[in-house]
C-alpha cells in the first residue's frame, strides 16, 4: 500500500499541468466546462488547488481516511467550491460531475504508469475512485448544508418583512398584517409588538388584517390572544381591514369579537385612534370636497 | 422574611414589586395591602410589576385577586409596566385580568387614578 501511495502521489505532482488539462476536456466533453457563471480561469484555478490539496494530503495522511486532520484544508477547499457553486447557481449534478470527471484523467495517468503491473494498478484504481468518491460526497454533503442555510435564511427574512410595526402617529402604532396567519408568525407578531408598545409607549394599537386571505377559528383565536395580550400591558387595540367575506366568516363561524374594537378600513381605525388621543384634524378653509 | 413595601402617596397606595414574587410573598402582600387600604382609607392603588419577569398561573391569579379585593374595598386599582413577556404568559394561561385596569407606566397609571378619583367626587357632587 505504501507503494501505491507514492505512485499516485508522484503522478499528481510531476504530471499537474497534464492532469489539469485533460480534466478541463473532461468536463468539456461533459459539456459544463464553458459555463458563463464560472469563468475559465477560475475554473483552472480550482483544479489546480484541488490536486494541489490532493497530493499534500496523499503525501501526508492515508488515502482513504478522509476524515484525519491532514485532510482538513481539502474539507475547507470543498465546502468553499459548494459554496461558490450554490450561489452562482450550479445544479447538484454539476457540482458532482466536478470531481467525479477528475477519475478519467487520473485513471490513463495511473494506466500508463503501472501498464506492466496490473496488480498494482488494480490495486490503486480503487483507492483512486474510493478516495474521489468520498471526496464528492464531502461536496455534496456541503452543497446540500448551504442551500439549507439559504432557506432558513429566507424563512428568517420573510418573519421579519411580514412584521413591520409602523408608528401612525404620536402614540398610535400600525402592524398591516400580510399572509396566512399560523402559531409561529403569531408569536412573532405578538412580540414585535408588544415590545414596541414598551419602547414607544403608544397607548393604541391598530392591527391591519386586510392581506390576511382567510380567517379560521384559530386565526382569530390568534387575533384575540393578541388583543388581550397588548390590553393587559396597558394600551388599547383596534383591528382594521375586516373585509365582507371575512365578517361573514368571523359571525358563521361563531367567534366572539364583542370586546374587541373593529373598523372596516385603516383610515377608520386611524380616525377613532385620533379621536381617543384627543386630536381633531381639520381641512384648511378654502379647499373644498 | 421577605415583604414588599407598600407606600402612601396621599389618597393612593404604591406597591412596586422589584424582587422575585415567590407564592409566599404574593400571599403575605394580600394581607398587607387589604390591611393598608382599610387603615389608611386609600381611594386608589397603584401596582407597578415592571421588574417582574417571570409570572406562573398561581402569581397570575394573585395579581388578579389582590385587585379584586382592593376593589372590593373601595380603591380603584391600576397595575402598569407589564412586560410583554409576562402579557403573553398570561394570555396562554386564559388569565385575562378582566376588570382590573392596566396601564403603561406609573405615569399614565397615576393619571387614570386622580381621573378615576375627581370623576367619583364630580359624580357625588351632583348627586348631593
Amino acid at each position: 500500500m505504501s507503494k501505491a501511495r507514492t505512485t499516485t502521489a508522484s503522478i499528481l505532482k510531476s504530471h499537474e499541468k497534464e492532469l489539469v488539462a485533460d480534466w478541463q476536456k473532461e468536463l468539456a466533453s461533459a459539456g459544463s466546462a464553458s459555463d458563463v457563471r464560472i469563468g475559465e480561469r477560475a475554473l483552472h484555478a480550482q483544479m489546480s488547488e484541488f490536486i494541489g490539496l490532493l497530493r499534500d494530503a496523499a503525501q501526508h495522511g492515508d488515502l482513504v481516511d478522509v476524515d484525519r486532520t491532514a485532510w482538513q484544508p481539502m474539507r475547507q477547499f470543498l465546502q468553499e467550491v459548494s459554496r461558490s457553486r450554490v450561489a452562482q447557481g450550479f445544479t447538484s449534478e454539476q457540482t458532482a460531475l466536478f470531481i467525479f470527471s477528475f477519475k478519467k484523467p487520473l485513471f490513463v495517468r495511473l494506466r500508463k504508469e503501472l501498464g506492466d503491473d496490473p496488480e498494482t494498478l488494480a490495486a490503486e484504481t480503487w483507492a483512486a475512485t474510493q478516495l474521489l468518491d468520498r471526496m464528492a460526497l464531502l461536496a455534496m454533503r456541503s452543497y446540500q448544508q448551504s442551500r439549507e442555510e439559504v432557506i432558513v435564511r429566507q424563512q428568517e427574512e420573510m418573519l421579519e418583512l411580514s412584521t413591520p410595526v409602523v408608528k401612525l402617529w404620536d402614540g398610535v402604532l400600525g402592524l398591516p398584517m400580510i399572509g396566512t396567519l399560523d402559531s409561529a408568525r403569531t408569536q412573532v407578531v405578538m412580540e414585535t409588538l408588544l415590545q414596541r408598545i414598551v419602547e414607544t409607549g403608544a397607548e393604541i394599537a391598530i392591527i391591519d388584517i386586510t392581506g390576511v386571505p382567510t380567517v379560521d377559528t384559530q386565526v382569530a383565536q390568534h387575533l384575540l390572544k393578541t388583543v388581550a395580550a397588548i390590553r393587559l400591558m396597558g394600551a388599547d387595540c383596534i383591528i382594521s381591514g375586516v373585509r365582507p367575506q371575512i365578517a361573514q366568516t368571523i359571525v358563521h363561524l361563531g367567534v366572539d369579537l364583542h370586546d374587541v374594537t373593529t373598523k372596516a378600513t385603516l383610515a377608520d381605525a386611524l380616525a377613532l385612534a385620533l379621536q381617543r388621543s384627543g386630536w381633531t384634524v381639520e381641512r384648511s378653509s378654502g379647499q373644498t370636497r | 422574611m421577605e415583604r414588599i413595601p407598600i407606600l402612601q402617596m396621599g389618597e393612593f397606595l404604591l406597591v412596586t414589586i422589584q424582587v422575585e414574587l415567590s407564592d409566599q410573598v404574593a400571599l403575605t402582600l394580600q394581607d398587607d395591602l387589604t390591611e393598608r387600604i382599610r387603615t389608611t382609607g386609600a381611594r386608589g392603588v397603584l401596582i407597578d410589576i415592571s421588574a417582574l419577569e417571570l409570572v406562573d398561573s398561581f402569581i397570575g391569579r394573585m395579581i388578579a385577586n389582590i385587585a379584586g379585593m382592593a376593589r372590593i374595598l373601595d380603591a380603584r386599582t391600576v397595575v402598569v409596566g407589564m412586560q410583554p413577556a409576562v402579557a403573553i404568559t398570561l394570555v396562554e394561561l386564559g388569565l385575562t385580568l378582566t376588570g382590573v385596569h392596566t396601564a403603561l407606566n406609573p405615569d399614565r397609571g397615576m393619571q387614570y387614578l386622580r381621573a378615576a378619583l375627581a370623576e367619583e367626587v364630580h359624580g357625588h357632587g351632583r348627586l348631593g
